[in-house]
């Protein structure tokens, strides 16, 4: 058990110490929580990044919801703290399998044995790989002229994200801080975070990691924690610039905003993974129209999606104001790969040079 | 024809006036009907099937009633070839007596009832016979008479009737007495007539239902074609209040009944024959009509004429005269329309019964009427689509042209989606799991049609049926706050009875400490009184009971009143537990004195008899605490009748529930639905 274990420990015990005092003094049990909403995210300008601001919201036994959330709590502490005690671990699907037999506390999805992880890293200020928690499944994929040294069944071992792999690139693990993982560069120049996996194997075809000195990442969809640690720990310590390359529609806003804003879910822990000087290379609303891109109409979930974004604090700047106003009055969305209409080099001759050198990347 | 037209050049037979007058010829009442077959309503193969059986059940119970027997009746429909049916209907009503038998079967418009002012189900005594006639004509067989009246030497008679559709007489075959094996009185009839027979909402094992519903008192048996056997039992044995006769009010007089009625009238003078021959009439009105119709008062009614008719009632137009008398008014009343209710519709379990209501007569054109209504929610009731109209008209269920009819009219123009059913735009028909039973009486019904359908659209039965219909959808609403009410509080159950206990046990467990006593946390969630009734059935009747938890954090006291049916008090009542006092009408009380926090008492007693089905568990009102922090229980109602006890305690120990917490977390929750990101 090392110092961070043995506080989450002591940090859950006092989660069902608190809950047995009220119920030993005759009172409700109730837990405070920060506000985990759009509405309590501020931005903190030493870190640069958005975090849980001031609100709180208070979770009491009076409801059903409230009651089970705090049941579910009590089965959850216990089984984090035995895992710790016996040096286990497990996975969230392994956690929302094993509530089978917590009766009253059991998980009906795994969405509410997420959250809980969550809401636990809230209170006690631990990290969910104290509580022994892991996701069942890898992170992203890397692809370019870097060394990785990491943990292996065959011990630490140092791989070369461009000769060991092959070009599916290099699967990051759920866990990437330096005890286990270790970075080390001399020729990547920038990073480029890519939305699909599409436009990450038109990339590596036409040469461009090699030609640009870039280092790929694949997000596939919504970034898992580890990518999101990886690229932090890429730019603060490697010094690197991130940019975002994503299709042009609502949600691909939202990857980039939990890239370098941090995400609402995770404001707790901004700091540890967001990435504030990282920039969205496109689609934009305004690359559709310069780059006469082949489009989607909107959908009604499109357009409630990008109306909810004019409402978040962390797009309230005027590049985001103006490109998400252009994108909801022309109606229209578009694909990273829609570039293809000009030729399958289009990309990497023309597009992103043009992009890369007005953010002065290249 | 005229002259003016050009004389035929032809030697065409030329059809003189005279040739003409000789085809002419009479054309008899019953010729009449038999060729507009639609306007009586035997239009279609299944509905003249329909028809048959609805006017010999009208006729059943009406005699029934007016000679006070409990009705039993049976009616048996068997399948005897390709669209071909034997129909027969038997009841225990008074017979007919020998002579009148051919006349009131084979004969049409005849009947006692066509002179009398009151409510009765067969208006027009065209019914029967028709029924007759028709199955005459489709399969050219006779229908089978039996009656027998009361008394112990009477004999039976029975006979074989046809109708001469020329001349409008019966014709009688096989006229015989015979011995009828155990039945005291009544008649039967038997047919056989082209039919098809269907299920559903214009079937005859609908209409035989609806019957049972308005007609509680009545036993109805019937055997439909595939040898299924469904009684209706007796829900009562309390006979419909007999509706007395009453002379016609003058303003409902047309000019054809006016000059039919002063012909025959007895009266010396017009004055007289106002005065005498109508209901609601002075001599001071009696003159003031004359002079408004310019008529001499002393003059006779049997000169006046068609002039003098049209006169008259155009003076009685120009008065204003009293509304007629109700007596000649029959309604169910809402305690039998709730017993009916139940008794039919048990099958589905409905949740609940709103009160039905029953409005105070009113009068249209001199025809008086009353609206009664009733609304049954939940339970097996379907949900999905539109609900269930159950009309009636004197105790007769209209079960065709649902679209023309007044009730459905009203039921549309009120605003359901205030009551708690979902209603498209607030306007026709709401949807959802309920049945709305609206009946309209009156000593002559307008309908739309001979066919007697559907209830023509007059503003003033209009407004009363939408008044009905709103006091019942009040009950309604009341009835489903209330249940939401509940629903709450059972969540707060399943947390303290369920989710606590385990919380409790779980942090005990993992901290190595004793688990912590409860009843302190579990008062100050629950926060309330809770009243519980307990239904049992038991033989004979029903226990109910009343659990009484103090879910507060100090003790109460406080009454607890109940409406016992009057007829159902007894020992078990007023011998028991925490019983106070109760009052002639059933107005019972219980007084709970200093129930201490996290108690609870048990209040028990039995219901017997008739009328234990028609207590409401769930009607239980409290008084002497402030009611938000009971559950389970109204404050006493103002027109209780009594006062309640007086609330000694103040209302700023109760601790209101706000729930912004509750919401604020819902809220958040929603927010992360909104942003979805992967974060494992």
């Amino acid at each position: 058990m090392n110092d961070r274990q043995k506080t989450a420990l002591e940090s859950l015990t006092k989660i069902a110490e608190d809950i047995y005092a009220d119920l030993e003094k005759g009172d409700i049990p109730a837990m405070r929580l920060p506000l985990r909403s759009k509405r309590n995210i501020e931005f903190d300008p030493m870190t640069q990044v958005w975090k849980y601001g001031s609100m709180k919201t208070l979770r009491t036994a009076k409801t059903t919801q409230g009651a089970t959330t705090m049941l579910r709590t009590a089965y959850t502490t216990d089984f984090i703290n035995e895992m710790i005690r016996e040096d286990k671990s497990s996975t969230l699907r392994e956690m929302y399998y094993i509530s089978e037999g917590w009766n009253r506390a059991k998980f009906h999805t795994q969405d509410e044995s997420n959250l809980l992880a969550e809401d636990l890293e809230t209170v006690t200020h631990c990290m969910r790989e104290d509580f022994k928690l892991r996701p069942e499944e890898g992170s992203a994929h890397v692809y370019g002229d870097i060394n990785f040294r990491t943990r292996t069944k065959k011990g630490m071992k140092t791989f070369n994200c461009m000769d060991d792999v092959a070009e599916t690139g290099f699967g990051i693990p759920y866990s990437v801080e330096k005890e286990t993982f270790e970075i080390k560069n001399d020729n990547i120049k920038f990073v480029m975070a890519l939305e699909t996996g599409g436009m990450f194997a038109r990339l590596i075809e036409n040469g461009f990691p090699e030609r640009e000195n870039c280092l790929l990442v694949h997000l596939s969809g919504q970034p898992t924690r580890s990518t999101r640690r990886l690229l932090k720990r890429l730019n603060e310590e490697e010094g690197l610039p991130i940019v975002v390359f994503t299709d042009g529609d609502p949600w691909s806003f939202r990857i980039f905003a939990s890239i370098a804003y941090g995400a609402i879910k995770t404001a707790h822990i901004s700091d540890y993974l967001a990435t504030p000087t990282a920039q969205f290379v496109g689609i934009t609303a305004s690359d559709i129209l310069n780059y006469d891109l082949p489009t989607d109409k909107l959908s009604d979930k499109d357009i409630g999606a990008l109306k909810a974004e004019l409402s978040d604090p962390r797009f309230s700047d005027e590049f985001w104001d103006t490109e998400i106003r252009a994108m909801l009055e022309m109606n229209k969305k578009a694909e990273q790969q829609a570039l293809a209409k000009y030729g399958l080099d289009y990309v990497t001759d023309t597009y992103l040079p043009e992009k890369l050198t007005q953010m002065g990347i290249m | 024809m005229g002259r003016d037209g050009t004389p035929a050049a032809a030697p065409a037979v030329r059809i003189t006036a005279e040739k003409l007058a000789d085809k002419q010829h009479e054309i008899s009442v019953t010729e009449f009907f038999e060729k507009n077959k639609q306007v009586l309503g035997f239009d279609s193969r299944t509905k003249s099937l329909l028809m048959g059986v609805k006017e010999a059940v009208d006729n059943s119970l009406d005699a029934c009633e007016e000679s006070e027997f409990l009705p039993d009746i049976i009616v048996k429909i068997t399948n005897t070839g390709e669209e071909e049916y034997k129909v027969s209907i038997e009841d225990n009503g008074p017979g007919i007596v020998h002579r009148a038998m051919p006349n009131v079967f084979g004969r049409l418009l005849y009947g006692s009832r066509f002179h009398a002012l009151r409510q009765s189900r067969g208006q027009q005594g065209i019914g029967i016979s028709a029924t007759v006639m028709f199955a005459n004509i489709s399969t050219g067989r006779p229908a089978h008479v039996a009656s027998k009246t009361e008394g112990l030497d009477a004999v039976a008679w029975e006979m074989d009737i046809a109708v001469d559709t020329k001349t409008n007489r019966p014709v009688v075959t096989n006229d015989k007495a015979f011995s009828w094996a155990g039945k005291e009185h009544g008649t039967l009839i038997e047919y056989v007539t082209k039919g098809r027979y269907i299920r559903g909402s214009q079937s005859i094992f609908e209409y035989l239902k609806e019957t049972a519903i308005v007609n509680p008192h009545a036993r109805i048996e019937f055997h439909d074609p595939d040898g299924k056997t469904y009684v209706f039992e007796r829900a009562t044995d309390t006979m419909p209040h007999k509706a007395k006769e009453i002379k016609p009010h003058p303003k409902g007089m047309e000019i054809g009944d006016m000059m039919n009625y002063s012909s025959m009238s007895e009266e010396k003078t017009v004055k007289d024959f106002l005065k005498n021959d109508f209901c609601r009439m002075t001599p001071r009105l009696a003159d003031e009509i004359c002079t408004k119709a310019k008529i001499d008062p002393k003059s006779s009614p049997r000169d006046l004429g068609r002039e003098g008719s049209m006169a008259l009632i155009k003076g009685i137009g120009e008065v204003k005269i009293m509304d007629p008398p109700s007596e000649c008014l029959s309604p169910i009343g809402d305690v039998l329309i709730k017993k009916g209710l139940m008794h039919t519709l048990e099958g589905m379990r409905p949740e609940y019964y709103a009160t039905p209501v029953t409005r105070s007569p009113k009068a249209v054109n001199g025809n008086p009427f009353t609206v009664e209504a009733g609304i049954i929610y939940g339970g097996d009731i379907p949900a999905d689509g539109q609900v269930t109209l159950m009309r009636f008209a004197n105790r007769v269920p209209l079960l065709y042209q649902q679209g023309a009819d007044v009730i459905t009219k009203a039921v549309g123009e009120v605003d359901w989606r205030r009551y708690g059913l979902e209603q498209r735009g607030g306007k026709g028909l709401p949807y959802g799991p309920a049945i709305i039973l609206v009946h309209v009486a009156s000593t002559k019904v307008p309908f739309t049609s001979e066919g007697k359908e559907a209830i023509a659209t007059f503003p003033e039965i209009e407004e009363e049926i939408i008044a009905a219909l709103k006091l019942c959808a009040r009950n309604l609403k009341s009835h489903l706050n209330k249940m939401d009410k509940k629903s709450k509080t059972h969540e707060k159950f399943d947390i303290v009875q369920g989710i606590l206990p385990d919380l409790a046990k779980k942090v005990a467990e993992q901290l190595g400490k004793p688990v912590p006593d409860l009843s302190q946390t579990i008062s100050k969630i629950m926060n309330v009184v809770w009243i519980e009734p307990v239904k049992e059935r038991i033989d004979g009747g029903r226990r109910i009971s009343y659990d009484i938890y103090n879910y507060t954090v100090r003790p109460h006291s406080f009454m607890i009143h109940l409406q016992i049916p009057a007829e159902c008090m007894n020992d078990t009542i007023t011998g028991g537990a925490f019983f106070d006092s109760a009052k002639e009408d059933g107005k019972s009380q219980w007084l709970i004195k200093d129930l201490p926090a996290s108690t609870s008492v048990r209040i028990s007693f039995e219901l017997r008899g008739d009328m234990a089905d028609t207590f409401d568990p769930d009607d239980v009102y409290i008084s002497g605490i402030n009611p938000v922090m009971v559950m389970g229980a109204e404050s006493l109602p103002g027109d209780w009748g009594i006062k309640g006890m007086k609330i000694t305690e103040s209302e700023d120990d109760y601790i209101q529930d706000t729930s912004d917490e509750e919401e604020e977390e819902a809220e958040a929750l929603e927010e992360e639905e909104f942003e979805k990101e992967a974060d494992e």
